[in-house]
């Protein structure tokens, strides 16, 4: 302190306080990282927009962008709607598919999650390391080992069939690989359940044993302790996990075409997918792309306050 | 508990009932069933990898029937195995490069603008925090499609290629830093750096002697999550990529096996990208725990932090 005793001691604080250099020293810490997201984040969305209302090249069929709002034009999406309601329309029972596919495999990713996560939150005692490492092996693994691990055991001399006839379950080797939905829903289940279950998992964790054993003092069985005090307090966690289950598998577009790879399992994300590779269509996936982010918006800003208001209330 | 274990005390028949049925009401007994269904999950989850791993050795091209140990398809066959046939060694090359590049650039900057966006308060702040959790959250096919217009009509003089993916895996991934940090921030809390300053430190010298050293921990957690994430990344890298020299292994898996060309050497491949990442996770752990020695904080909660369960 003597170093500085030309300065008041107390004002000290009061300088530290000010505005001026404080400021710009941390807006000059924060500058690249929100220069890079102006510009590699904020404009890539405008340039979707751009294109989504821009024309396409008649000759070549390279999209054309429309930067200034006032000359947008409603070519790409009337192309879409086309294909949504018209006629020729085969996207709406894609997207009729894509919900089903998505609700089946993220409820029963919960069905299967929540009581693997709750056991090892909650009873798994000193073997918590062994379990949690176990759950987070996946979480490890690339997504496109995982799918070649079943398209392994899948296959017409695979080792599913091999159990299942030696069992006599089936009488001949199904052909699992061949486009069937339910081979799809395993595939979204198996692909995306680590995720859910480490959210689980963090939130089950959280829950103070205390208000169960309050639960249970109280005397609630076993079942209505779950269903009147676990359960409520495990909303939050439920909601953020299946969020971040759910928004991924809407955009799948590779799992099915690993899995089935026929056009009977095609999901919504394949024709993005599709459009962006075809010259002619780029706009029309633009539009896609578009309208999917804007269905997506509302559970994508829930998710962002949910998980400000749980940090805020952390600290 | 002394109300369930008084009637024990007791001799006599009288309690002799109560006694048989307590065992089976006890509120406190192990959830054998549970414990029993999670077991089977772990197994579900683990076994077919394993199977997969195991294919990668088989002596055969068949990726469902096992016809021996080799280690043909990593290194013995001289034509079609990963060090020897140039597009499989590519892609093992193409994917280190893309983390490491990543890596390199997503982590500072995460740390730097969580540092910034945390202190100054301002309102370009808190808007820049919302987009950056937006960026987080956002399905990775539609952050995709964007970068993909934005390299072919805007920036066009960034060419799909390697270039492309590092820009956007290092968009896709610096909110893992930014996160990371901004929680160790919280539970830091500004009295150290309060104190440095009234001991006389700059700026700059409270970043460096106090806020890095503290934040090393979370530094280190996110690059190992950044690395990994890039290894496993797909969605953004299959539709930036351009040809064979710029395809990374995940790309590679997927085109082939999704082409027809499936085989031991894709397994080989995958068990390559799944040692790369175990190895960075066990690195991350025990570095992790080297870095909080002496905090309270056990190792569940060093495994949880590295696995990303923070943000």
């Amino acid at each position: 302190m003597q170093l500085r005793g030309d300065r008041p001691r107390r004002p000290s604080r009061l300088r530290r306080q000010s505005p001026g250099s404080n400021r710009l020293f941390w807006a000059a810490l924060a500058a690249p990282g929100i220069i890079w997201l102006a510009v590699l984040f904020i404009v890539p969305f405008y340039a979707i927009l751009a294109i989504a209302f821009g024309t396409i090249n008649q000759l070549f069929g390279y999209p054309v962008a429309v930067w200034d709002p006032l000359h947008w034009s409603s070519a790409n999406f009337s192309a879409a709607m086309r294909d949504v309601v018209g006629t020729s329309a085969f996207v709406g029972p894609i997207i009729l598919r894509t919900l089903v596919y998505v609700a089946a495999a993220s409820l029963l990713s919960l069905l299967i999650a929540y009581p693997a996560a709750y056991f090892v939150a909650r009873f798994a005692g000193r073997r918590k390391g062994l379990f949690l490492v176990l759950l987070i092996a996946p979480f490890w693994i690339s997504y496109m080992m995982r799918m070649l691990a079943w398209i392994d055991l899948l296959q017409t001399n695979g080792y599913v069939n091999k159990v299942l006839t030696s069992l006599h379950l089936v009488s001949q080797p199904v052909n699992w690989l061949g486009g069937l939905g339910p081979t799809v829903v395993l595939g979204l289940v198996y692909g995306y359940i680590p995720y859910l279950i480490l959210v689980l998992y963090a939130g089950l964790d959280r829950i103070d044993p205390a208000l169960i054993e309050a639960g249970r003092d109280l005397g609630l069985g076993r079942v209505r302790t779950f269903l009147r005090v676990t359960l409520p307090l495990s909303r939050q966690p439920i909601l953020t996990g299946m969020l971040i289950t759910v928004l991924p598998m809407l955009g799948d577009y590779f799992t099915n075409q690993l899995l089935s790879g026929t056009t009977g399992t095609t999901m919504l994300g394949n024709v993005i997918d599709d459009q962006l590779s075809t010259p002619g269509l780029q706009g029309e996936g633009a539009v896609f792309s578009m309208l999917f982010l804007l269905v997506l918006v509302i559970p994508m800003i829930y998710y962002v306050v949910a998980t400000n208001r749980s940090s805020r209330a952390a600290t | 508990m002394t109300a369930t274990r008084a009637p024990a005390t007791d001799a006599g028949p009288a309690t002799s009932r109560a006694r048989r049925w307590l065992p089976a009401r006890n509120p406190w007994r192990h959830p054998w069933f549970l414990e029993g269904f999670t077991w089977i999950y772990l197994i579900w989850s683990i076994v077919p990898i394993a199977l997969a791993v195991l294919f990668s050795f088989n002596n055969g091209h068949s990726q469902s029937v096992w016809q021996g140990f080799s280690w043909r398809w990593y290194y013995a066959d001289p034509v079609n195995s990963v060090l020897h046939d140039p597009a499989l060694h590519a892609a093992v090359v193409q994917t280190v490069r893309l983390a490491v590049f990543t890596t390199l650039i997503a982590v500072p900057l995460g740390v730097a603008f969580a540092l910034g966006i945390s202190r100054w308060r301002s309102y370009t702040a808190s808007t820049f925090n919302f987009v950056m959790i937006l960026s987080f959250v956002i399905p990775e096919l539609i952050f995709g499609v964007a970068m993909f217009f934005v390299f072919t009509v805007l920036f066009t003089s960034v060419h799909l290629g390697t270039l492309a993916e590092v820009l956007a895996l290092v968009t896709w991934n610096v909110s893992w830093p930014a996160i990371i940090v901004q929680a160790r921030l919280v539970t830091i809390g500004k009295q150290y750096e309060e104190a440095a300053a009234d001991l006389g430190a700059t700026q700059l010298q409270t970043m460096r002697r106090v806020m890095v050293p503290m934040l090393a921990p979370a530094i280190f957690a996110s690059a190992v999550l950044v690395f990994s994430s890039v290894v496993d990344d797909f969605v953004l890298v299959d539709l930036l990529n351009s040809n064979v020299s710029n395809t990374p292994m995940s790309v590679y898996i997927y085109s082939q096996q999704h082409g027809g060309n499936g085989g031991p050497a894709l397994n080989a491949l995958g068990t390559i990208m799944l040692v790369l990442s175990f190895v960075i996770a066990i690195i991350g752990f025990i570095g992790y725990r080297w870095m909080t020695r002496g905090e309270r904080g056990s190792r569940v909660a060093a495994l949880t932090t590295i696995a990303g369960a923070e943000g």
